[in-house]
């Protein structure tokens, strides 16, 4: 059972794929649709880091995770590379829970 | 409107060293989702087929996060393949730059996932764009398949992805990616609004639903407030 439900899964997440580059180009003249597509990668993004950060399951937590985050929405801001701003997270979470254990 | 052919060399250069950027960064993350799949119950091989074919991370991230918590394999399919309708949203945009039929669009249509899509948007040309999905989404499936190779096999050593601080990487990654979006006001807004349902969730719904809920958050925002003519919150691509 679990084999039919990865490949179901694979199948329905790549008909969506393939059916977004093959609707007709009329559905992009319309300017309702396109403010949408601009907008929801926003909003997903944003409630990726959000869950990503805070979440552990169906809990909130606060953990190294917090300050590995703060330190790349700086390097963010300050417009540095996606390698650096990723790397500079992961060691402060790292380097964090060396200094203090679970955390 | 394409630059000349030496900015072009210059302007290609970057993309591509963006492009394997982010595809390292991603191959990392995937080492946490090879070694994760595994304490989730999968074999290597299952964890392979859906690095390889579903190839979209949020859903097998989804979909392993519903088997670790006692959910049943189809509510994990369920929330994979609800994840990933997020990709034809991508797929919507891409097609005019891409302009594929057949086959090709077939293939291409495996590489439209968030990190290709994100670095297609913002380039002053059609060239540019092409350049960063084609180029993000190769060195992803690249590497995100070597690291999920990687993360399942070792994954003794590595099943906790925390003490190398994976775990923090993860939304680090997608802030680099929201950052440049956030251009406006009403961008500000949409996010922190998306982030808040996304956390208010959380504790009610199973995992991976508090981002389709924050996704229905962005279509409410789109729909609700009327296109204001010089607003500065649609990405050049789309103002032609």
């Amino acid at each position: 059972m679990i084999w039919a439900a990865i490949l179901v899964g694979c199948a329905g997440c790549f008909a969506f794929k393939w059916a977004g580059l093959s609707v007709p180009a009329s559905v992009l003249a319309n300017r309702t649709a396109q403010r949408i597509a601009a907008l929801l990668p926003i909003a997903l993004l944003a409630a990726l880091i959000a869950t990503q950060t805070f979440g552990a399951g169906q809990h909130l937590v606060l953990d190294a995770r917090v300050a590995g985050v703060a330190v790349a929405a700086v390097a963010a801001w300050r417009r540095w590379p996606f390698l650096v701003i990723v790397v500079l997270a992961a060691g402060t979470a790292a380097v964090l829970r060396l200094l203090v254990p679970g955390s | 409107m394409d630059s000349s052919p030496e900015v072009w060399r210059l302007e290609r250069r970057g993309i591509l060293r963006d492009s394997v950027g982010v595809g390292i960064a991603t191959g990392a993350y995937a080492i946490s989702f090879g070694a994760l799949s595994l304490t989730a119950g999968l074999s290597v091989l299952q964890a392979m087929v859906l690095s390889l074919f579903m190839f979209t991370g949020g859903s097998q991230f989804g979909l392993i996060g519903v088997l670790a918590g006692g959910g049943s394999p189809w509510a994990g399919a369920a929330t994979a393949v609800m994840l990933g309708s997020r990709n034809a949203l991508y797929g919507l945009r891409l097609a005019p730059i891409l302009d594929l039929r057949g086959w090709r669009r077939m293939l291409a249509a495996q590489l439209v996932i968030d990190e290709s899509s994100a670095m297609s948007m913002g380039r002053s040309g059609d060239r540019g764009a092409r350049a960063g999905f084609y180029g993000t989404g190769l060195a992803v499936f690249v590497l995100w398949n070597l690291g999920t190779l990687i993360g399942a096999v070792g994954a003794a050593a590595l099943s906790d992805p925390r003490v190398l601080g994976m775990d923090a990487a993860a939304p680090a990654a997608f802030l680099a990616l929201l950052a440049p979006r956030i251009r406006s006001r009403e961008s500000w807004a949409l996010a922190l609004a998306a982030a808040l349902v996304a956390l208010l969730a959380t504790p009610f719904v199973p995992p991976g639903i508090p981002i389709l809920i924050a996704a229905a958050v962005g279509v409410a925002f789109g729909l609700r407030r009327p296109p204001a003519a010089g607003s500065g919150s649609r990405p050049a691509r789309v103002a032609r």
